[in-house]
Formats: structure tokens, C-alpha cells, sequence
């Protein structure tokens, strides 16, 4: 399975449009994307998941990553677009206190 | 050496002559052998192009210049396979040097994992763990304190081999530091939350349940760091619950506040650990469901804890042809009296 990642920069913020499944396998290429941006100091980033439909733990990691990285650089990453088992996985890990996880876009599948 | 080389060079001049003079299958099978005690000895794909030609040469007297020519050609060509076949010789060396160090690892890692028996009479205690590799990401721990209370634990390292691995030895050697004072399960993973995320890179994290069983008065209390939920199943309405805690995964933010649930156990009440490669099983492709292992463990309600373990094990094991995709522990705690 590929992942795609589509990267659109706007005047405050960078937005990362995910597809595909996030897994062990395609975890560092999501890894190499988010990372420098989630550094970039004057820009929050926002994940958009709407095409993602499976995240392995491998893939959490990565956000946990791009997470420490946007805290470190003084900005914030918000995650859009989260079907319910990826919803899921991010409450069982409690990951959905400290990321901030933006739900008003589709919720079925 | 040279005595080997003139020994394989007569060995294959007395089965070349008794090929040449009646061409039977014999010699032909001792081609076969004879091919085997070439690797044995090292010798390369041109060396025996090479005593081909001079075996030849002394058994046939004149020989064509176009054929001993040739062999020239041959031996050209063979050398490239000649490299190849070395290149393969030392990547098996080298394979199995670090196989046998993976073997030793692996034994190590096995020995950080309690094997006692549990002898508590209010208790039915069954485990079940296995890695999907021969490194194993997932840990558990179960121990008696010195105030006779149960402690049980099921944690996962994201990922799975080595590098799992090697955090998960992390996890046992902080447990071994704290003291039965502190078996109690949001302590204990406040204090292996610390030191998690002061160890561990920034895009991994470890998810654990932790719970204590007091036999005194049969309650159960546990704390979960984002960890997959278990199952409690009450005997009197034969019902099964998720057995869920709110809780961080450790390793991501230093200062979490683990909460503690408490759940009192009738005789026949069980709970239930397990970690994501129960849950994550795929069968003919798809993710099993958690009502499929509430099934199957309902299936067998009348057998001991082990038996249960073992068989869902087996079951899931074979669905998924023998191949675990993530390491697999499942384990159950009953109160049987």
C-alpha cells in the first residue's frame, strides 16, 4: 500500500493532505515530510487525514515525533479529518489529550 | 592442502576414465558427491574448469588445439561465477554469525520474562506471549508482593525486532527498581512514564496496563498508559466490559497523571490482558473484531485460564497461516473461589 502526501503552503500555516495507509512500511516517508515542517517556526501545521484509512502504531509514532517537533518550535500541529478507527486509536492512546484533533470533518467510515 | 588438491585431482581422473570407457549412471552419481566435496573444500567454479582441462589433457593424448582453446574462453566466464558463489559463501558465514547472536539475544530476552508458578488459591492465572519474530516487543510481568497482592502487567513497544526489544528490557529493569510500596498501578506508571520519556526517541512510545489483585478483599485495580483495552467478565450476568483507563502512552510527555480503576472480582470473574497483535490479527485479510475474542474466550468459560490462553493462541495463530504479523500476548486472571 502507498502513501501519498500533498503539502500546501498558506500564509500562517502548512497543510499536509495524507493518503494511503500509515504503517511501518511507509512510516519514514511520512516521517521525512512532517518533521521539517512541524520545525518551521512561524507556521502551524495541520494534517489532513481524510484519506487515510489505517495508522499503525509505527504511524503514531510519527505524529508523537512531528508533535515534540512543533513544541519545540513554538508552533502547534492539528490533526483533520480522522475516520473513526484512526479516531480510536488516537483515544486509546490518550494521544487525543495532547494533539490537538480537529473533528468537524468527517466522522463515518 | 596441495595433498587435498592432488587427491581431488586423481578422484576426478578415476571417475572421468570410468565415465569415458562404459558412460554409467555410477559415475555420474559420483559426480554428484564429488561436486559436494568440492564446496566442502572451497574450490571455485574455474578451479574445476581448470582440472577438468588437465585431467583431459593427461588421459587424452592429443587433443585439439580448438579444445584446449576453448577451455580459455570457459574459464573467463567462469570466474564471474566463481566471485558470486565466494560473495555467497561469506554472506551465509556472516548470516549465520549473527543469527546465533540474534539466537543469544533472544534467549536473554526470554529470561526477563517471570516463568515461577503462581500459587494463590483464590487465583486461576494464564499467559500466553509470543513474538512475531524471535525479538519481542511485547512484556509481561506478574509477581506476588510482600503483602501477598498480585501485580500483572502487559506492556508493547511500538514496532517490533530489535530495536522493540531493546526498550522493552527497559521497562523490566524500572519495574525491578520500584518497591512494593509503590504496586500501586498509577504510581507505577507515573514512575515508568518518567523513565520512558527521558530514554526513548522521540517517535516511540510504549503502551502498558498495569493492575493489582488484592486476595483479601477481591479487589482488582488498574491504570492504563493508552494501552489496547482488556475485557472483564462477570460471572453473575455473564456479560463481558471493556476494561478501559484514560492514560497517555508513556514516553511522550514527562508530567501524566495516570487514572486508577477498581473493579471488585466474584468467584468466576475474570479479566482479561492482551496486546495489539490479539486485537490486530487479520483473518482473510480483515482485522478480527473485539467481539470475535469475546467469543472465543466464551467458547471456553469451562476450561482453566492456561487452557483458554493456549487455545486462542492456536486458533488465531492457524487463521493467520502460521505467521504473526506483531508479537502476541494474551493473558487472564480468575478469581475461582
Amino acid at each position: 500500500m502507498n502513501l501519498d502526501i500533498q503539502v500546501s503552503e498558506h500564509e500562517n500555516k502548512n497543510v499536509a493532505q495524507v493518503s494511503g495507509e500509515v504503517d511501518v512500511y511507509t512510516a519514514t516517508k511520512l516521517k521525512e515530510t512532517l518533521t521539517p515542517l512541524a520545525e518551521q517556526e512561524d507556521k502551524e501545521l495541520v494534517v489532513d487525514l481524510s484519506g487515510v484509512d489505517y495508522i499503525d502504531s509505527t504511524g503514531l509514532g510519527i505524529f508523537i515525533g512531528a508533535l515534540k517537533a512543533s513544541e519545540k518550535s513554538g508552533t502547534s500541529l492539528t490533526l483533520t479529518g480522522l475516520n473513526s478507527r484512526v479516531k480510536r486509536l488516537f483515544e486509546i492512546t490518550g494521544l487525543h489529550e495532547v494533539i490537538d484533533i480537529d473533528s468537524t470533518k468527517r466522522e463515518e467510515a | 592442502m596441495e595433498d587435498m588438491k592432488v587427491s581431488m585431482y586423481q578422484l576426478y581422473k578415476d571417475m572421468l576414465t570410468s565415465y569415458l570407457e562404459d558412460k554409467s549412471e555410477h559415475a555420474l552419481y559420483h559426480a554428484q558427491q564429488f561436486s559436494k566435496q568440492m564446496m566442502e573444500q572451497d574450490m571455485s567454479p574455474e578451479e574445476t574448469v581448470s582440472m577438468h582441462l588437465s585431467v583431459f589433457q593427461d588421459i587424452a593424448d592429443d587433443l585439439p588445439e580448438e579444445v584446449t582453446d576453448s577451455f580459455d574462453l570457459l574459464l573467463e566466464v567462469m570466474i564471474g561465477y566463481g566471485l558470486a558463489y565466494r560473495e555467497h559463501q561469506s554472506l551465509r558465514d556472516r548470516q549465520q554469525e549473527l543469527e546465533s547472536e540474534l539466537n543469544v539475544a533472544a534467549h536473554m530476552q526470554r529470561t526477563l520474562l517471570p516463568n515461577k508458578k503462581i500459587e494463590i488459591d483464590a487465583l486461576d492465572f494464564g499467559v500466553v506471549s509470543v513474538p512475531a519474530g524471535k525479538m519481542s516487543g511485547d512484556y509481561y510481568h506478574y509477581d506476588i508482593d510482600d503483602r501477598g497482592n498480585f501485580a500483572v502487567a502487559v506492556a508493547d513497544v511500538i514496532g517490533k525486532g530489535v530495536p522493540a526489544a531493546m526498550s522493552m528490557s527497559m521497562i523490566k529493569y524500572a519495574m525491578d527498581t520500584l518497591t512494593d510500596k509503590q504496586m500501586q498501578p498509577s504510581v507505577v506508571l507515573e514512575s515508568l512514564n518518567r523513565v520512558v520519556e527521558r530514554n526513548i526517541d522521540d517517535d516511540m512510545f510504549i503502551t502498558m496496563m498495569y493492575g493489582v489483585y488484592h486476595p483479601d478483599d477481591h479487589y482488582f485495580y488498574f491504570s492504563s498508559a493508552g494501552h489496547e483495552p482488556g475485557f472483564f467478565y462477570t460471572a453473575k450476568d455473564d456479560t463481558f466490559v471493556s476494561l478501559e483507563a484514560k492514560g497517555l502512552v508513556l514516553g511522550v510527555s514527562p508530567k501524566v497523571r495516570y487514572e486508577e480503576q477498581k473493579l471488585k472480582l466474584d468467584p468466576g470473574d475474570f479479566v482479561v490482558f492482551l496486546s495489539d497483535g490479539v486485537t490486530e490479527s487479520r483473518v482473510n485479510g480483515e482485522f478480527i473484531e473485539r467481539e470475535q475474542i469475546v467469543d472465543m474466550i466464551r467458547e471456553r468459560l469451562h476450561m482453566d485460564s492456561q487452557e483458554i490462553v493456549n487455545e486462542i493462541y492456536e486458533q488465531l495463530e492457524k487463521a493467520q497461516e502460521f505467521q504473526l504479523r506483531d508479537d502476541f500476548t494474551l493473558m487472564i486472571l480468575r478469581r475461582k473461589v
